[in-house]
Order: structure tokens, then C-alpha cells, then sequence
């Protein structure tokens, strides 16, 4: 199916356009922007409907040559997995482009043509099925958000631009490394050179080697998700970058981490992914603890979120390497619940930024009568992301945590001591900022949340609401396509 | 017909809650009112309707299920929304949407001239949907629906007066406690899941399925800990008190009435689980009987009317977790229901007083308060008479008297301690009446109490004194009206309950008279000043027993000075050393390459050398 190219194509045709009319006026680029995106979604849509009815566990597919000579394909392949975090980059966008990008002064047209760029990247990175085309998209969705960060963002950008750059491009080229070697040791054993992913995956690998190669991408994918304590670059670049680039960073950019320990690590290396299994656990066990701590002391609101997403992206880990059907849909919603929640805060913390200049919560308090629309938004979404059931973080929190205990108790027990945590920081972000009495001499008259970011808002909290009460379309949507050649490592899909 | 009633009675609060929220306070209070307790005293309707529906052709086994719908189905592992209609969550349900109505129509006049009332009315509708969730979910995770939803309203409600920072701490820390306790909760239903594979409370409570052993002991300590969080029982009580700080129809209905008593609830629910777990019904028994002694005696020494209660409301949770422990489900139960209607009533009635003299909650700056309002010190009268468990004439006498014998036949000293406390209580509850109501008036009352007020506390009032006539000990009248309804779930009531010494009673009737007795020689009206008592032990009782103090030093404080101290993240420190070391490293080897031809002459001499004695080395 050809569409799936489409999917990268046309954010970058958009991008392209939108640069090219933003030389010619500065408020061009934004509609450029909401029309991509309103075809993009359309496209998806399409994707979606024509899929053919029970057509086994790949939805689509399509190939073409790029650099034969080294085995190079344009290949993609799309299972359910892929189709939900999809839908996920193309829903988050709207956040993204309709409440934050519209009053981009300096350079709009450039601007927007990062953020599409990033976009066809992370559309790529979730359908790509040729290691090197994979690469490819998962370079092309960094650059360009390097560039938001250096030139958009706020006051330590610079610092964090660099910093983020060179912990993603660092573990990238070990991701490369591993890449090569997987392909090497293939044609080695076959005689063909190829970067094709179900070919590779037939691969027979020493048990030492393919620990070697696991790590490498998962030390890529555990700086992307974050896993503590590789998640260093997280707190600063979420804190430095411009709102928009805040949310698709945690609403849609962690996911590519999530999603590539699913395709490329449990799936690529179902032996040594088992066998590494226990430290992934306590890894992720960690960083739920670790990160719900430190939300917890951040007097920056946005650090504090940041943190946040530290702590929720542990279960993910949980999840994917409890090696169950269980934990793995679990994962896959809570990366899309957790994509809506905080995404959802992030943009709330920009308007509180663009409103008072400042994200100290030291200097908030008492906004609730000053902007009641923006702040029981944010107390909704605070809860959310607190994990109330009925809502869609409970349940992905719930899946993982019930994977988690059949394998390790224990570990169980600290992700749901985690659950306590998570109360804590989120309803003192909620107090600090908006509850209690305002400092100094009230506040002066701030400009409420419009119905533009009321309806775009409403409908993430709506999404949710559906999510946490009925799942089942996205959990039966969302467990991986297995192999043909080599079993999940749960045996059989049920 | 039956089986459409559930869904539609939670969605009568639900929906009001919707339409409340969804207005964003543009619409105007009177509306407002009218929603919500219109919709609440529609439920109620819909729920008598529903039990005259029930009790007149009960379906063959006394239980109806309803599934709504699939939540979760993966794995091998299966989460419905299902309700279930039995004897027991038809009692529940009539306690939440009855008692509810009339704490909302009270609330229309206690909230009256709140600019804010429309928000205050979304969360008191969305808390009653909640809990009609919570009673009647027939799947554990659907019910942790309700279980977390009433905390959320209960967060909400607490802070409603968000511009005081003491109410928004509150706030917190009503939800963080009862949270642990939810971890723990939930970690039992993660246990509960593994071994069965789903979370169905028929299925679950079906014998031999689960077997006794340490797994059903670990499975009934971690709900033992859910429960003990959100019914307020040591070690958890400590959010309770501090709950008063929301407005009181808000105290009334949550944190007396329905949702502390959730914890009560599900023990009940699920008793043959912990019939498996004697150790943990050893604990519950015990933890309940520490409770109700160390909360009246907090009650005792308390100078605020609702702290007053809300130790009062510990204190008789207390009674609820001994009848439990001991195997009294139907006692508890009882005790539960009564404890409702009298604790609403004197949380109201209470309410009632403090709009008269001016928001003074202080009982010490309040007296003679009955003369200027006789309606409201009948009210209180009464609750206060059926908390003591006055004899005969009180709902409370003969739900107390129910645990008391069964903590009896557990063991004498069990029934030694809750006799104690039922002398406490009329001691403290009479305290508290002598000095607000009799003696010389320190604040003058002003106002009226309005009629939407009014009706409430007598319709409550009659309840409060005469409810307990639907279950009786033998030796006064064979009326087992309750019991007999619930034998369908909670089974038939055992040999003791039936039984009953006619000492027993006496004793039971004896200790709350006593308590009255000792109460009007100690604060009989008299003039001149009163103050409080200010030795150690009056102080140590009036800060709860120094729990809060403890659980500071040991717990908050240490974590969030770790944490402070840790706030700039210890694991960013390692790159920064990298790149201090590269910056380092990099000064260092260009300061070989400084344009100083000594410098370099230097080198190159020293190479020589150096490569000259490799070469002439043997």
C-alpha cells in the first residue's frame, strides 16, 4: 500500500510549503501547518479503514529498492502496534501546532517546518521495517528538534540543545553499531547483505553476541524512553524547549523509545531480552520511584512534569519486559495515556509560562480565581496523571503492574508504592499553583483559556475518559505482530 | 425492570455531576441547587422504588447482576463493569442515596450566598454516583472505580475553600493517606488477579478457589490495609480529623455518613475471604478495638465541635472493624447504617449552630445555646442520645448492643474494651452538649435556621431514635428484620447473635448511663468561665496521641530532605563531571601546543632521548 509512504511524505511536502510561504508572510505558515495535519489525518484515517478485515496481524506493507547494491530498501510494514502510535503522533500534533505555534513571532515559517519535519520523522520511525531506513527516520526526528530547541527555546537553551543532541546521537551510533553487526553477522552466515528486518531476525546469534547487540539498541531506546539513570538529558531539554516542542518531545518522541524496545529488542532478541529481563525490571522499578521523587522537590513546573514522565515511562519498561500479552498492551497504553496527560500538562505549563513569565512555583498560588478555565483543566489532567481509574493512565498502570506481579511480586509492589508518589507530586503541582492564596496583592487581570484550547483540550480529556473506560479497541489493536521465523516470547499469540 | 434501576439511579448524580461541571459555574446557584438535589432525592426515589421492587419478588438466589459492559479483556485476564444487586448493596445503596438527599437539601441552605456553589454541588453529585459505584460494582477493579472516585470527591470537597492554605493541606493529606492504603488495596487485587484471573467478587468468594493459607492471609492483610486507610482506623486515622476542614455538609456526608465507611463495607463484602485469614481477623478486631479507645479518648479532650465529631467518627468506625474482626458481619453492618443516620444528624445540627454564632467552631466560646434554638438542641439531642446508645429509646443502643455481645463470645476482653468506649463516648458526647446547649450564653446567636435545614435534622432526628427497632436482642424482642434481610450474603446469623445473656445487656446499658452521670457532674452548667483541660494527658489526647507528630519526624520529613537535598539530581552530576574532566584534559594537552619554542625544543630533546634508550636497550 502506497499510502504509508504518504505518511512521511506529506508532512515534509507540508514543511516544505510551509517554509516557502513563510519567507513570503509570517502568518501564512500556521494554516499551512493545520491544513498538513488535518491531511495527514485524513490519510491515517484511510490507512486505518482500508485495512483489509482479518488479514493476519501485519496491516499493511510496502517495498521499494533504494540502495541495492548494499540491501537497502524502502520498506515498511504496519501492524497494530504501529497504527496506534500513530494515530497518537497524528491526535498530539493538534495540541502541538493549534495551541502553541500560532505566535511564533521569529521565523514561523521555519518553525513549522521543523515540527513537520519532526513529525514525518517519528511517522517514519513507526513504520520503517528496514534498519536502515529505521536509522534514517530516527535521525531525520532528532535534527530537526535540536534545531527547535537551540533557536526557540528559553533562556539555558543552548545547554540543553547540546546536551540532548549528544546523549540521543551518542546512543544513536551505538544503535548503528549494533545495526551493522546484526547485518554482518547475517551475511556472514548467508551470503546476503540486507537490512531487512524479518530477514534479520532469522539470524542465529551466539547467546554473548546477542546480549552485545541488544544492548546497543537498548541503550538507544533507554535514553529515548528514559530510563534512569540515562534520563539526564530529559528534565532540561523538557524544561528549555518552546511548548510545542515540549509536547511532541513527551507526548510522541518518548514513545519512539518504548516502541523500539518492543520491535527491536523483545521481539529482534527474545533470548537475551529474557535473559536481561531482570535488569530491566529493576531498572524500571527505579525510575518509577526516582522520578516521582525528584517531581516531587522541583520548584520548576515544568521540570516537575518532566520528572514526571520519568516515572510513567517506568511502567513502560515494566511492561515490555514482563514478557506477557498482559504487559505489553499495558504499555502501549500507558504510552498513549501518557502521551495525552502530559502532553496535555505541557502545554498548560507553557500558557502559565506565556501568562506570568515564569514556571517557578514559588512565585504562582491562588490562580485558580484568576483563571478558572486553565486551572481545572490542569487539575483534571494532574489527575489523570496521578492514575485515577476511569481514566486512561489506570489502565495501562494497571496491565503493567498485574504483568509485573505474576513474574516478581516485589517489583509490583514498588511500581504501586510509585502510584503513592504520583498522588503526592501531582496534587502539590495542583496546590502550589493554583489552590491556596495568591501572593503579594492578588493578581492582576490574566487572559483566560479560549474555546480554541478548551475544545482541543477537552477532546485529549475526552480521549482519555474513553480510554480508561473502554479500552479494548487499543488493547486488541496493540500487541505487536509477531516474527514469522522466530516465536514471541510468550509462545503463540493468544 | 429490575435490572435497568441500577444503572439509572448512578446515572441520576452522574448526570447532574456532567451537567454542573460542564456549565462552568454560568449557572446560577438556585439552578444549581435544584439539580443536584433534585437528582440525588431522585435516586433515593428510584432506590426505595427499587427495594419495594426487590423485597416484594426477590430474584431466586437474592441477586440480580447487570453488566454494562467489557473493560478489560487481554491476557487471560478479564475486568467487566457489572453491577450487582443483593440484599447488601440495597441496604448500602438506601444509607448513600437516602442519607444523601438529605445532606443535599441541607446543603442548599448551609451553602447558601457561596458564589461557588455550582462547583460544590458537581462534586457532592459526582461523590454519590461514586459511591453507588463503589456498593454495587459486582468486579473488585470496578469497584477500586468508586473506591478511588470517592477520595477524589473527597480531595475536592475537603479544599473546596481553596483560598486558605490549611484546607488545600488537608486536602492532601486526606487523599496521600487514604492512597497508601489504596497501594495496598491494589496490590491485593494484583495478588487476587494472579491466582484467580480475574477480579469478580462472586467467582473470587466461591469456596476452595482461593484456599486458606498464607496467600489468603497476604490477600486479606493488603484489603485489611485498604480498608483500614479509608475508614480512618489506626494507623491510618491521622487524615481524618484534619478532613473538617471542608464545609460540613461535606462532613457529614463523606466523612461520617458513607464514604469512611467503605473500608466497613468491604470486609462485609468479602468475609469469606477473611474468615480464610484468622490473623488478619485477630488484627482487625484488635486495631478496631485500639482505635475506638484511643479516638474517644481524643474526643474527650477535643475544644472544636466538628473535631469533637470526627474523633467520635473514628471512634465508632472502631466499633464497626471490632464487630468485623470478631465475625459480626451483620452487626456491623447495623452499626454502619445507624452510625449514618446519627452521625449526619450531629454533624448537621452541629453545622446548624456554627452559621448561628458566626463560623465559632470553639464549644468553649458557645453555651446556653439551647434556649435561643430549641429545634436544633432537640436535633442534636437526639444524635447525641443515639451516639451515647442511650437505652431502649436509641437506634444506637441496639446496634452497639449487637458487637457487644458478639466481641462477648469472641473474647471478655474485647467486650471489656468496647464497653469502656461506650462509656467514653456518652462521656464526651454529653460533654459536648452540656457546654454548647446549657449554661450562661458566651455568643449570641443570630439568624434563623432555614427550613431547607430544618427538615433534614427532623426527619433524621425520628430516624436516629427509632431506626433500631428493626433489630432487637432476643431478650427484649425476637426482631431480627436486618439480619434476616442480609442472611442472603452475609449468612445466617449465628447461634450468639440469637442468644444474648440478659447481663450482657444490662451491662450495655448501664456503661452509657454511667457516662452521662459522670459527664453532668463533671461540666453541669454553672457560671462563670470554663476552659479546657491543659495537663499532658489532655494535651497529648487533644493532638491525637502525637500520630501526626511521629509520622513527621520519621516519614515526611526525612523524605522530603532527601529529596531536597538530591533536587538537582544526582544523576545529572555525572555528565557534568565528564564534561569537566574533557574541559580539564583538553587545557592540559593544548598546553602542549602554546607557540613556545623552548617549550617544544624541550620535547623534542626529551623524545630523542627517550626513543635513544629504547634503541640501545639489551
Amino acid at each position: 500500500m502506497m499510502t504509508l509512504y504518504g505518511l512521511v511524505l506529506l508532512p515534509l511536502l507540508g514543511a516544505a510549503v510551509a517554509w516557502l510561504t513563510g519567507r513570503a508572510s509570517p502568518r501564512a505558515p500556521w494554516p499551512v501547518a493545520v491544513a498538513t495535519l488535518v491531511l495527514l489525518a485524513a490519510l491515517l484515517a484511510y490507512i486505518t479503514w482500508a485495512v483489509p478485515a482479518g488479514g493476519g496481524p501485519w496491516l499493511a506493507h510496502v517495498s521499494a529498492p533504494w540502495i541495492p547494491a548494499l540491501g537497502i530498501t524502502l520498506r515498511c510494514d504496519m501492524d497494530g502496534l504501529s497504527l496506534v502510535l500513530l494515530w497518537l503522533t497524528v491526535v498530539l500534533s493538534f495540541p502541538c501546532v493549534l495551541l502553541a505555534s500560532r505566535d511564533i513571532a521569529d521565523t514561523p515559517g521555519t518553525f513549522h517546518a521543523l515540527l513537520l519535519a519532526t513529525i514525518a520523522g517519528v511517522d517514519g520511525v513507526f513504520i520503517a521495517t528496514d534498519l536502515f531506513l529505521f536509522f534514517f527516520f530516527w535521525e531525520l526526528m532528532l535534527v530537526p528538534l535540536y534545531v527547535l530547541i537551540t533557536v526557540w527555546g528559553h533562556e539555558d537553551r543552548t545547554r540543553a540543545a547540546f546536551k540532548f543532541f549528544l546523549f540521543t546521537q551518542g546512543s544513536g551510533l551505538l544503535m548503528l553499531l549494533s545495526i551493522l553487526g546484526l547485518v554482518f553477522v547475517h551475511q556472514h552466515q548467508t551470503g546476503i547483505l540486507t537490512f531487512d528486518y524479518f530477514a534479520l531476525a532469522t539470524t542465529h546469534l551466539s547467546p554473548v553476541l546477542a546480549m552485545g547487540l541488544m544492548l546497543g539498541f537498548f541503550v538507544a531506546f533507554a535514553v529515548k524512553l528514559p530510563v534512569v539513570p540515562l534520563h539526564v538529558w530529559l528534565p532540561d531539554t523538557h524544561t528549555q524547549a518552546p511548548t510545542a516542542a515540549s509536547v511532541l518531545l513527551a507526548g510522541v518522541l518518548l514513545k519512539t523509545g518504548g516502541y523500539g524496545l518492543i520491535r527491536f529488542v523483545v521481539l529482534l532478541f527474545p533470548d537475551a531480552a529474557a535473559r536481561f529481563a531482570p535488569v530491566a525490571l529493576a531498572l524500571g522499578a527505579l525510575g518509577i520511584l526516582y522520578g516521582a521523587w525528584l517531581s516531587l522537590v522541583q520548584d520548576d513546573i515544568k521540570r516537575l512534569i518532566a520528572y514526571s514522565s520519568v516515572s510513567h515511562l517506568g511502567f513502560v519498561l515494566l511492561g515490555v519486559f514482563s514478557a506477557s500479552p498482559l504487559g505489553m498492551t499495558g504499555a502501549v497504553v500507558q504510552m498513549v495515556a501518557h502521551g495525552l496527560s502530559t502532553g496535555a500538562l505541557f502545554v498548560i505549563a507553557g500558557a502559565l509560562q506565556d501568562r506570568l513569565h515564569t514556571r517557578d512555583m514559588r512565585r504562582m498560588g491562588g490562580l485558580w480565581p484568576a483563571l478558572p478555565h486553565l486551572s481545572s483543566v490542569g487539575l483534571v489532567f494532574a489527575i489523570a496523571s496521578l492514575g485515577l481509574p476511569g481514566l486512561g493512565n489506570f489502565v495501562g498502570e494497571f496491565l503493567v503492574l498485574l504483568a509485573t506481579w505474576r513474574i516478581s511480586p516485589p517489583i509490583a509492589i514498588l511500581g504501586a508504592a510509585g502510584l503513592v508518589l504520583s498522588a503526592l507530586y501531582a496534587l502539590t503541582m495542583v496546590g502550589r499553583a493554583f489552590l491556596g492564596p495568591p501572593p503579594g496583592d492578588g493578581w492582576p487581570a490574566l487572559p483566560d483559556f479560549g474555546v480554541r484550547h478548551m475544545a482541543v483540550l477537552g477532546a485529549a480529556m475526552a480521549l482519555l475518559l474513553v480510554l480508561g473506560l473502554y479500552p479494548q479497541p487499543v488493547l486488541d489493536l496493540s500487541l505487536p505482530a509477531p516474527l514469522p521465523h522466530s516465536a514471541l516470547p510468550w509462545g503463540p499469540r493468544p | 425492570m429490575l435490572a435497568l434501576l441500577p444503572p439509572l439511579i448512578v446515572l441520576c448524580p452522574l448526570a447532574a455531576a456532567t451537567i454542573l461541571l460542564l456549565s462552568a459555574g454560568r449557572m446560577p446557584p438556585p439552578a444549581a441547587r435544584v439539580l443536584a438535589a433534585g437528582a440525588v432525592g431522585l435516586a433515593a426515589a428510584l432506590t426505595l422504588w427499587l427495594a419495594v421492587l426487590f423485597l416484594s419478588a426477590p430474584p431466586p438466589t437474592y441477586r440480580l447482576d447487570v453488566v454494562l459492559w467489557h473493560w478489560m479483556r487481554v491476557g487471560g485476564f478479564d475486568a467487566r463493569i457489572a453491577f450487582t444487586l443483593d440484599p447488601l448493596s440495597l441496604v448500602m445503596m438506601l444509607v448513600v442515596t437516602g442519607v444523601g438527599f438529605l445532606i443535599h437539601l441541607y446543603a442548599c441552605g448551609y451553602m447558601r450566598g457561596d458564589p461557588d456553589v455550582a462547583r460544590f454541588f458537581a462534586c457532592m453529585t459526582l461523590f454519590v454516583a461514586a459511591m453507588l459505584v463503589l456498593v454495587l460494582s459486582s468486579d473488585l477493579l470496578c469497584l477500586y472505580i468508586g473506591w478511588e472516585g470517592v477520595g477524589l470527591c473527597s480531595y475536592l470537597l475537603i479544599g473546596f475553600w481553596y483560598a486558605e492554605a490549611a484546607n488545600g493541606a488537608a486536602a492532601r493529606k486526606a487523599f496521600i493517606v487514604t492512597r497508601i492504603g489504596d497501594a495496598a488495596l491494589l496490590c491485593g487485587l494484583l495478588l487476587l488477579a494472579t491466582r484467580i484471573g480475574g477480579l469478580d467478587i462472586a467467582t473470587l468468594l466461591q469456596p476452595g478457589h482461593l484456599g486458606g493459607g498464607p496467600v489468603a492471609e497476604a490477600a486479606a492483610a493488603l484489603l485489611l490495609g485498604g480498608a483500614l486507610a479509608k475508614s480512618a482506623q489506626v494507623p491510618f486515622q491521622v487524615w481524618l480529623p484534619d478532613a473538617m476542614a471542608g464545609p460540613t455538609p461535606v462532613s457529614a456526608l463523606i466523612h461520617a455518613a458513607t464514604m469512611v465507611t467503605a473500608g466497613v463495607y468491604l470486609i462485609a463484602r468479602l468475609h469469606p475471604l477473611f474468615l480464610a485469614a484468622p490473623t488478619v481477623m485477630a488484627a482487625t478486631a484488635v486495631l478496631g478495638l485500639v482505635t475506638l479507645l484511643l479516638a474517644a479518648g481524643s474526643a474527650l479532650a477535643q475544644t472544636d465541635i466538628k473535631r469533637i465529631l470526627a474523633f467520635s467518627t473514628i471512634s465508632q468506625l472502631g466499633y464497626m472493624f471490632l464487630a468485623l474482626g470478631t465475625g459480626a458481619w451483620g452487626a456491623a453492618i447495623f452499626h454502619l447504617v445507624t452510625h449514618a443516620i446519627f452521625k449526619a444528624l450531629l454533624f448537621m445540627a452541629a453545622g446548624a449552630v456554627i452559621l448561628r454564632v458566626h463560623h465559632q467552631q470553639d464549644i468553649f466560646r458557645m453555651g446556653g445555646l439551647g434556649r435561643a434554638m430549641p429545634g436544633v438542641f432537640a436535633a442534636f439531642a437526639a444524635g447525641a442520645a443515639a451516639l451515647a446508645g442511650l437505652p431502649l429509646v436509641t437506634a444506637g443502643f441496639y446496634s452497639k448492643e449487637a458487637i457487644l455481645q458478639q466481641a462477648w463470645h469472641a473474647a471478655p476482653l474485647l467486650w471489656a474494651g468496647a464497653l469502656l468506649g461506650a462509656f467514653l463516648t456518652a462521656l464526651y458526647i454529653s460533654r459536648c452538649l452540656l457546654i454548647v446547649f446549657l449554661g450562661p450564653v458566651r455568643t449570641a446567636p443570630t439568624g434563623r435556621t432555614e427550613a431547607s435545614m430544618a427538615i433534614p435534622l427532623a426527619g433524621l432526628s425520628v430516624l436516629a431514635l427509632t431506626g433500631g427497632l428493626i433489630e432487637m436482642p432476643n431478650a427484649i424482642a425476637p426482631v431480627h428484620l436486618l439480619f434476616r434481610l442480609l442472611a442472603p450474603v452475609l449468612g445466617p446469623p449465628t447461634a450468639e447473635d440469637a442468644e444474648g445473656g440478659a447481663g450482657l445487656l444490662l451491662a450495655g446499658a448501664l456503661a452509657p448511663l454511667a457516662g452521662i452521670a459522670v459527664a453532668w457532674g463533671l461540666w453541669r452548667p454553672r457560671a462563670g468561665a470554663i476552659a479546657p483541660a491543659d495537663d499532658g494527658l489532655a494535651r497529648g489526647a487533644r493532638a491525637g496521641w502525637g500520630f501526626d507528630a511521629i509520622y513527621g519526624l520519621l516519614l515526611v520529613r526525612p523524605f522530603l530532605a532527601l529529596g531536597w537535598l538530591n533536587r538537582r539530581d544526582l544523576f545529572d552530576r555525572v555528565p557534568d563531571l565528564l564534561a569537566a574532566a574533557t574541559r580539564w584534559g583538553a587545557r592540559l594537552l593544548g598546553r602542549m601546543q602554546d607557540g613556545r619554542v623552548r617549550r617544544y625544543a624541550g620535547w623534542i630533546a626529551a623524545g630523542t632521548v627517550a626513543a635513544l634508550c629504547l634503541a640501545v636497550r639489551p
